[in-house]
This record gives C-alpha cells, sequence and structure tokens, in this order.
C-alpha cells in the first residue's frame, strides 16, 4: 500500500515516511493476526454430527485474561505508536525552524493568492510579488506560511511536502517547510469550499538558488514548465 | 396467570398507522429507513459515475455538474448516518427489541413514541423535499461547516441549507424522544428476574447507544439554532468578521459526530451479541468484561472529538491529547472485538446468513479499526486528513456497522417479526456479493487517499496528479453498481418471505432470549403470560445438559 | 385479564423511580446538555470579548429583577399545587397552577416589553455579538417557559376530572428546571457587566 504515497520533497521526508510504515506494519500485524484468527475458527469450528460447542463463558479471570492481555498488549503498542510520531507532529506544527523567507499564502473562493517578498527578502514592500495559485520557493530553503483565508475555511495541501493547514477566516496560522528537490508540485485545496472546490488548486516551483533569482527578475527560466496554467 | 395479549379489536389506522406498539413503531422506522437507503444508494450512484467517467451524462440521473456533486455526496452522508443507521440501528431495533428481550408489554412511554416516529417522518419530509427548493439541496458538507454554511451566498444553496438544519434538529428530537424510552423501559420494565446483568447485551448496547447520544447532542442542538440564525437572520455567531469563530462550529459538531460513531456502532454491535452466540452455539465470552468495556469507550467517547481537528488550527498541544485519548479507545473495542474471537473458539457454527453477516461485520470492521490509528496519529493525519484514505476508513467503519449489521439482525429477527423465514439461498447471493463488492469499492480508495487525492472534487480528471490512477476510479464505480444490484435479491427476498416464505415457530433459532417466548409474529401485549426470568441469556451448551441451549425463561427442573 | 394499571404492580422488578418522574429526569437531562451547550459558548466568547460589557450594560436589569421574582414566584405556587395534589385537594392544586400560568404570561409580557424596547433603541439580533446571544439564550428560554405553560395546561385539565393527580408533580420539575435556567442567564447576561 505504501508505494501509493507519492514522491516525499520534504526535509522532514524520510522520517515522516517512516512514521506511516511503522504504524502500518503495527497494525498490518495485528490486522492479519486478527482476520487469520477469525476465519481459522469460521471454518474449523463449523457445526458437526455429534460434537458439541465448548462452554467457555469467560466468567473468570483466569479466562478473561485470555483476552484482556493482548488488549494490554495492544495499549503498550498504541503508546509507542504515539510515542514515536508526536515528535514529528512537533517538529512539523510546532518547532519551527528559522526562516529564510516568508510567503503570504491567502484561500479565497476559489484561489490561492500567493505573496512572495521580492529581491529584498521582506514581505510588506513595493518589490512584493504576487501570483495566483503559482507559490515559487527556492530549494534548500525554510520557507514560512503565513496561511490565511478570506470567506470559508479551505486547505492549503501539498501531497509531495505531506504539507496540509486549513485556512481559517480570521486567523493567521503558521506554517513551514524546506522543499529538497526542485521540480513542480501540485497544490490543493482539502477542504469543501463551495462550488469551485474542484478548481482550486496550483503548483509549487521549487527552484535552484539560480533559477529563483532569475524568477525574482521575471527572467524566463527554462527548466521548470512555467507556461502552466492548468490546475 | 396474566393474559396480556389484548385482543380488543383495533381499525387498521390504528393498528398499522398511527400505532403506539413498540413493534409497530420499530418496524416503521426500520421501512422508512430502508426507503432513505435507496436514496442515499442512489446518490452514490450517480456521483460515482461522475468520477469514473467525468462530465458523461449519468443514465438514470443526468449532468452531474460541481454544485449538484456537492448536493449529492452532501445529502448521501447526512442521509446514511442520520435516516438510515440512526433510525434503523437505534429507533428500530431498539424499539422492536428492547421490550421484548426485557419481557415487558411495551415502552413505559407508548404515546411519546410514537410521537417520535411521526416527529422522524416529518424530519424525512423536510429532507426529500430540501431536494425540490430552489437553489438545490443543501452542498455544503454534511458536517455543516461555516462560514461556507452561515451565509447563503458562499454556496449558492438557498433553502436546502435551512430545511437540511431543521430537518436535523427534527431527527435528534425524534431519537432523543426515542432514547428516552429505551432508558425507562430498561430500567422500570424488567419481567421479574431480569436483572441488570441478566439484560442481553443487546439492551447493555441499546442504552449506552442512547445515553452517548443524549448528552453530546444537546450542545449541537445549540450550535445548529446558531447556524439557522447566521443563515436566515445574518447574525455572526459563526463570521469572523463580526466576532464569530468558525471553529466553535467544529467543536460543537465533533463533540457529538465523534460519539455519534459510538451510539450507531454499539446496537450494532448488540446485534452481534445476540446473532453470533446463537449460530455459535456458545455463551458470549466475558459478559460483565463486554459491558465494562461499553462503559469506557463511552466515557472516552466524549474526549476524543477533536481528532477531527488536528489541522484546522487548533493548538497542536491540545492535539497531541487528543490524539492520546483517541489511540486509547482502541482499547475497549479491542477487548469487545477479541471477546467476539474467543466466543469463535470452539464454537459450533451454523452458517446462516445472519451469521454470515455478523462475520462480515466483524472482518469489515476490523479494516476500519485498523486504518484509524493512521488517522488518530497526529502527524501521518496530516497527510491523510480529507483526502480519500479517510473517505475508505469511514466506510470501512460505517458500512459494516449499518448494512452488514442491520441485514444480520433483520435475516435474524426476520422470522420473530414476520412469522416467516427469509430464504436462505437468496441470502447468500445477497451476502457474496454485499462482502465481495464492498471490498473492491474501498480498497481501492484507501490508495488512492495515500496518492493525495482530496475530497469532494467532483471532477478528478482536472488533476494532473490524479489522472494516473483514474481506473481505481472506474473500479470502485463498477462495484458500486454490483453493490447496488446486490440488493435486489434481499428486496425480493424481504416481501417474498413476508407473503411466502417458511412459516417460523416461535423459537426457530433455539435461542435464549425472552423474544422467543412469544408467538411469531407476537400481538399488542407481547407475551401471552408474564414471563420470569431464571437466567443470563447466554447458556448454550452447557455441559450438564442434552440439548445445547436453555431458555432464560424456562424453570429450573426440581432437583431429584 | 388484568387492566395494564394493576399488572405493572407486581409484574416488574420493582422500580426505583416512578415512571413518569424518571422520564421527566431523561427530558431534563438532554434539555440540560442544550442550555448548558449554548451557555458554554456564549461564556467563551465573552472570554474573548471584554468588549461585551459595553454592550451588556444596556439590557434592563430591572425588568430582569422583576421577572426573576415573577419565576421564583411561580416557582413557589407550582411547588404548592404538587403538595395539594399530594393531598388530593384538586381544586386547590388547580388554583395554584392557575396563578402558575399566570405568572408565566407575565414573564412572557415583561420579556415582550423588554425587547421591543430594546429593538427600538437599535439593540436588534444583529446589532453584535452580545446581542445574537442575548435574543439567543432568552429566545430559548422564552420558548420553554411556552412549553411549560402548555404542558401545565394540559395536566390542568386533567386534575379537573382527578386524572393523573402525580403529573403535577412532573411538571413541576420541568417548570423549576425553566426556572433554574433564568437564574443563571440572569446574571450571565445582565449582571455580570456591571461589575
Amino acid at each position: 500500500m505504501l508505494q501509493w504515497l507519492p514522491e516525499n520533497i520534504a526535509s522532514y521526508g524520510a522520517q515522516y515516511d517512516a512514521v506511516f510504515a511503522n504504524i502500518y506494519y503495527i497494525v498490518g500485524a495485528w490486522f492479519l493476526a486478527a482476520e487469520l484468527f477469525l476465519f481459522f475458527c469460521i471454518f474449523a469450528f463449523g457445526r458437526r454430527k455429534g460434537r458439541k460447542a465448548g462452554y467457555l463463558p469467560g466468567h473468570s479471570w483466569k479466562a478473561m485474561s485470555w483476552v484482556l492481555i493482548p488488549a494490554v498488549v495492544i495499549l503498550g503498542f498504541d503508546l509507542a505508536i504515539d510515542h514515536q510520531q508526536v515528535p514529528m507532529w512537533r517538529a512539523i506544527k510546532e518547532k519551527q525552524p528559522p526562516a529564510d523567507q516568508t510567503v503570504t499564502v491567502k484561500g479565497k473562493q476559489f484561489v490561492w493568492d500567493i505573496t512572495h517578498p521580492g529581491a529584498d527578502g521582506k514581505l510588506g514592500t513595493e518589490d512584493d510579488k504576487q501570483t495566483m495559485n503559482q507559490l515559487y520557493v527556492p530549494v534548500d530553503k525554510v520557507i514560512h506560511l503565513n496561511l490565511e483565508a478570506e470567506d470559508v475555511i479551505h486547505s492549503f495541501f501539498i501531497p509531495n511536502l505531506r504539507f496540509k493547514q486549513d485556512v481559517v477566516p480570521g486567523r493567521s496560522i503558521k506554517g513551514w517547510f524546506k522543499a529538497v528537490k526542485t521540480g513542480q508540485y501540485k497544490i490543493s485545496c482539502a477542504e469543501l469550499c463551495g462550488v469551485g472546490h474542484g478548481n482550486m488548486g496550483g503548483w509549487i516551483h521549487v527552484l535552484s538558488e539560480q533559477d529563483y533569482q532569475k524568477w525574482l527578475r521575471g527572467e524566463e527560466i527554462t527548466t521548470s514548465r512555467l507556461d502552466k496554467d492548468s490546475l | 396467570m396474566y393474559h396480556m395479549q389484548t385482543g380488543h379489536a383495533v381499525g387498521f389506522w390504528r393498528k398499522y398507522v398511527f400505532s403506539t406498539d413498540h413493534k409497530v413503531i420499530g418496524l416503521q422506522y426500520m421501512i422508512t429507513g430502508l426507503f432513505m437507503a435507496i436514496l442515499g444508494g442512489f446518490l452514490a450512484y450517480a456521483f460515482r459515475m461522475q468520477l469514473a467517467y467525468p462530465n458523461e451524462a449519468v443514465p438514470l440521473f443526468g449532468q452531474v455538474g460541481p454544485d449538484v456533486y456537492n448536493a449529492m455526496v452532501t445529502m448521501h452522508g447526512t442521509i446514511m448516518l442520520f435516516w438510515v443507521a440512526q433510525p434503523i440501528l437505534v429507533s428500530g431495533f431498539g424499539n422492536y427489541l428492547v421490550p421484548l428481550q426485557l419481557g415487558a408489554e411495551d415502552m413505559c412511554f407508548p404515546r411519546l413514541n410514537m410521537l417520535s416516529y411521526w416527529t422522524f417522518l416529518v424530519s424525512t419530509v423536510l429532507l426529500v423535499a430540501s431536494f425540490f427548493v430552489p437553489g438545490g439541496a443543501m452542498g455544503g458538507g454534511w458536517t455543516g461547516y461555516p462560514p461556507l454554511n452561515a451565509r447563503m451566498d458562499y454556496t449558492g444553496v438557498d433553502w436546502g441549507g435551512t430545511l437540511w438544519i431543521l430537518a436535523l434538529a427534527l431527527e435528534f428530537a425524534a431519537a432523543l424522544m426515542s432514547g428516552i424510552n429505551v432508558l425507562s423501559t430498561t430500567l422500570n420494565m424488567r419481567t421479574k428476574g431480569m436483572t441488570l446483568f441478566r439484560m442481553p447485551l443487546f439492551v447493555w448496547m441499546q442504552n449506552a447507544a442512547n445515553l452517548i447520544f443524549m448528552f453530546s447532542v444537546g450542545p449541537l442542538i445549540a450550535g445548529a439554532l446558531m447556524l439557522l440564525a447566521d443563515r436566515t437572520l445574518q447574525t455572526g455567531f459563526f463570521i469572523p468578521a463580526q466576532g464569530g469563530d468558525p471553529l466553535l462550529w467544529q467543536h460543537l459538531f465533533w463533540f457529538f459526530g465523534h460519539p455519534e460513531v459510538y451510539v450507531l456502532l454499539l446496537p450494532a454491535l448488540g446485534i452481534l451479541t445476540e446473532v453470533i452466540p446463537t449460530f455459535a452455539r456458545k455463551p458470549i465470552f466475558g459478559y460483565r468484561m463486554i459491558v465494562y468495556s461499553v462503559v469506557a469507550a463511552g466515557v472516552l467517547s466524549f474526549i476524543v472529538w477533536a481528532h477531527h481537528q488536528f489541522v484546522s488550527g487548533i493548538n497542536p498541544q491540545l492535539a497531541v491529547a487528543f490524539s492520546l485519548t483517541t489511540i486509547m479507545i482502541s482499547v475497549p473495542f479491542a477487548v469487545i472485538i477479541f471477546s467476539f474471537l474467543a466466543t469463535l473458539w470452539r464454537a459450533s457454527i451454523e452458517y446462516k446468513v445472519a451469521m454470515l453477516f455478523a462475520l462480515g461485520m466483524l472482518a469489515e470492521f476490523l479494516i476500519g479499526g485498523v486504518t484509524g490509528i493512521h488517522l488518530a496519529s497526529t502527524s501521518t493525519d496530516i497527510y491523510l486528513h480529507d483526502t480519500y484514505f479517510v473517505v475508505a476508513h469511514f466506510h470501512y467503519t460505517m458500512f459494516p456497522v449499518t448494512f452488514f449489521g442491520m441485514f444480520a439482525g433483520i435475516y435474524y429477527w426476520f422470522p420473530k417479526m414476520f412469522g416467516r423465514k427469509m430464504n436462505e439461498g437468496l441470502g447468500w447471493i445477497h451476502f457474496l456479493v454485499t462482502f465481495v463488492a464492498f471490498n473492491v469499492i474501498f480498497i481501492p480508495l484507501f490508495a488512492f487517499g495515500l496518492a493525495g487525492h482530496q475530497r469532494r472534487i467532483y471532477d478528478p480528471s482536472l488533476w494532473e496528479n490524479l489522472v494516473p490512477y483514474q481506473h481505481l476510479h472506474v473500479i470502485a464505480t463498477a462495484a458500486t453498481i454490483v453493490l447496488l444490484l446486490g440488493q435486489i435479491p434481499f428486496v425480493f427476498n424481504f416481501f417474498w418471505s413476508m407473503k411466502k416464505g417458511r412459516k417460523a415457530e416461535r423459537n426457530p433459532w433455539k435461542s435464549n432470549t425472552l423474544e422467543w417466548d412469544t408467538p411469531s409474529p407476537p400481538g399488542h401485549g407481547n407475551f401471552e403470560a408474564a414471563p420470569v426470568v431464571y437466567r443470563w441469556p447466554y447458556e448454550y451448551s452447557a455441559p450438564d445438559r442434552e440439548e445445547d441451549y436453555r431458555p432464560q425463561w424456562l424453570a429450573p427442573e426440581a432437583k431429584p | 385479564m388484568s387492566t395494564a394499571a394493576t399488572a405493572t404492580l407486581d409484574r416488574y422488578e420493582s422500580p426505583s423511580v416512578a415512571t413518569g418522574r424518571m422520564g421527566m429526569w431523561w427530558v431534563l437531562a438532554s434539555e440540560i446538555v442544550i442550555f448548558g451547550g449554548a451557555v458554554v459558548c456564549y461564556l467563551l466568547y465573552r472570554w474573548h470579548h471584554p468588549e461585551w460589557a459595553e454592550s451588556a450594560v444596556h439590557t434592563n436589569e430591572l425588568i430582569g429583577v422583576i421577572n426573576t421574582v415573577v419565576l421564583l414566584t411561580s416557582s413557589l405556587t407550582i411547588v404548592l399545587a404538587h403538595d395539594a395534589a399530594h393531598h388530593g385537594d384538586a381544586a386547590r392544586a388547580k388554583r395554584l397552577m392557575g396563578f402558575t400560568i399566570l405568572l408565566g404570561l407575565a414573564f412572557l409580557c415583561f420579556k415582550a416589553y423588554e425587547y421591543s424596547h430594546e429593538v427600538a433603541a437599535g439593540f436588534t439580533p444583529v446589532k453584535n455579538l452580545f446581542w445574537s446571544f442575548y435574543y439567543f439564550l432568552t429566545g430559548l428560554h422564552a420558548l420553554h417557559i411556552v412549553a411549560g405553560l402548555i404542558a401545565i395546561a394540559t395536566v390542568m385539565r386533567g386534575v379537573g376530572r382527578r386524572e393523573n393527580m402525580q403529573r403535577v408533580e412532573y411538571v413541576g420539575i420541568y417548570w423549576h428546571f425553566v426556572d433554574v435556567v433564568w437564574i443563571f442567564l440572569f446574571p450571565l447576561l445582565y449582571l455580570a457587566p456591571k461589575f
């Protein structure tokens, strides 16, 4: 199943997908064990002449331990899973590394309105570059996002970066990522936002440092399909 | 000896329509729910066709635009949860069986019960009517998130959304009335000898479900009124520009919405606790342990809601806490599932159709359960939230619960309800088609979710990253059609058996609980003589007896 | 064949609480979470919006006090009605329930007067969120007053025929609940800003 995940280009990608795989194998093993036991019982204990079912009401602690011990083991696995995955969550949502650059992403019905800092590297100055649905970032740089919404709730989703955050009107939510591979990747809206929800998306262009500087100057970039305006 | 089958003649209308008999009301709930299931299934067919073959006219339906698509997925979810699962599993089976299993002659508030059903019917009419108003039916998602649904302009849905809120509020009121009856009847109308720990687990589960519902739905009713005011009066309860907070709605919604999952799950597990011991000819394993697990799960269910909101902008610390409680709730359910598995160990299984559906529910529900761990874990949920993985996950929980659980119950109690048995051969076909087709629909959707397919988009062909996997949509849609066609044998079997099925005696499955001590079907007042209960309900294959069952109502023989 | 009434006497495991009373407690349980949810929403917002105090000073606390007294008195009359019904004095019970209904109607009249003046002064439900909550909470409460009045009137008819006298207690429980809700709403909406 895991091979269905799209290519991971986030700096935390390897650890992230490892958390994924870890949970997958733990619950997969339990799932297989339970299903095998279930199907074994179904086929092995069919009604036969002359054989009577066992009388096992499971009233005693000794009998109940057949159920309770596996349940406690499950609790142990649960806690182990949680223990392993929480640091990942904190790394993504709580502990933001210092920004190399900050971009404002504003969702509105049905486009992503994106404000990049210009050559001065600061937002809110004259050389800010405004785009619709197209996010340009330099590779290997920590990008901070101010995630906002104008009308309804949207959700900023970049599958290849394993990035998702709802944008809520009235709030500015911080997010961050560092892309480690150049190329173009999908952006979509993952929260139902109205009639145009199915058309709300865009592209993230992860550019090499030279290409990024070129884009800032408004020059043509050959390594990236910049003409792309489809979803 | 009492004779409680009061034979006084009542006319057709009082007997079958404006009835206060809990059995008739239970059947009314079930049949209304089954009709709504046809509607919900048809919607699924139409939007799945659109997903598989975008923008081609759907046979029997027509063109599906984005607005129609949104309305269809919203109404499909709403209908399947609140007009199929809830009325059938909770109000339907609960009404029919709780008084019978307790040895009571009716619910303790029969007229409240009738009011409950008629309120529900009005809500059904409102909901169906909302398809036909200008602007169409509600298209803002079954979760009704504001601000999208707090202003008509955001969705273009006009009266549809308002009717949707009103219908839900009435449906909740109906379910509360029905729940008050179940809870009071259980406390006050247990026949002699029916102590709490001699009650069938089905009754325990029904009570737990109704308690959970009662204590979780209130805040959402308040929230629904606020949303209604936002829509109609332009107040700003959920509008940030006016000082409101859209996340408040999410808290109110999921404070109810997650416990609601258990409100629907527990009655279905209750059906399993009756069907599986009967056909395994074996006592349920760990009766008290199951009861305590249900209590634990019920309590925990009130502190897990925010796992629906990990990426909604809530405090990340809070998310960590909710992740822990959510993962922990798997433990009581693990106990229940393992108890079922232990019940099957060294059983003597009769492969009747009711048993097949019960076992099918177990097998499928396991998938729903284990995939939940990826969603309960905050970090993996970042990626999976609002993708098709979630869609597949909750269908693997809710479909087995609603349909496998319901079919297990119908095949099992049909002889009691109508005095005749359903045809086993047709039942096998029904089961096999349903089981296979269901998996073929939803396993591809897990893959699709992992590939990054976001939910609720009407045309996947617009998305370059999804186009390579379009064949998964085609497979799922084909299987949907098979699944729907597979219900034809059931519908035929249901009506045919009602008239022509083999006559059933009182206790055709050789079962232990009190409903099998009544004539099939039971008359008004249920029992010919007040039953007295002598033992717990799962005395199957006791080692000291020849027969492999000993009903609750049989008096112990005098010692020689 | 025995009637249902005698049959229930020794037909079931002995019930702990009279069935009607228990039904009423379940109704209240459902209602408490509805009002509880609404009030918690209000408190959360109020916490984040201290400036609502400026709006709240425009509520009419004199009418609020009068209505509190009216409702408390009506609670007393319904208790006395229960007591009378308990002792089999149907006429007195009926009279006291009549008083309760009159007091409930008085409450609604005062409330209507208050609403109309507030709306006339421009404090409509859409003025700001405080007023939205004010109308939402007091309106929901007023609807429960109306429901309570209908219930009391229905029971009163039965009492006149000396039927179902025990129901006086049940509507009484409900009426107390409506009263208690007001005891919460009054300080939260009218008084809180002034301190």
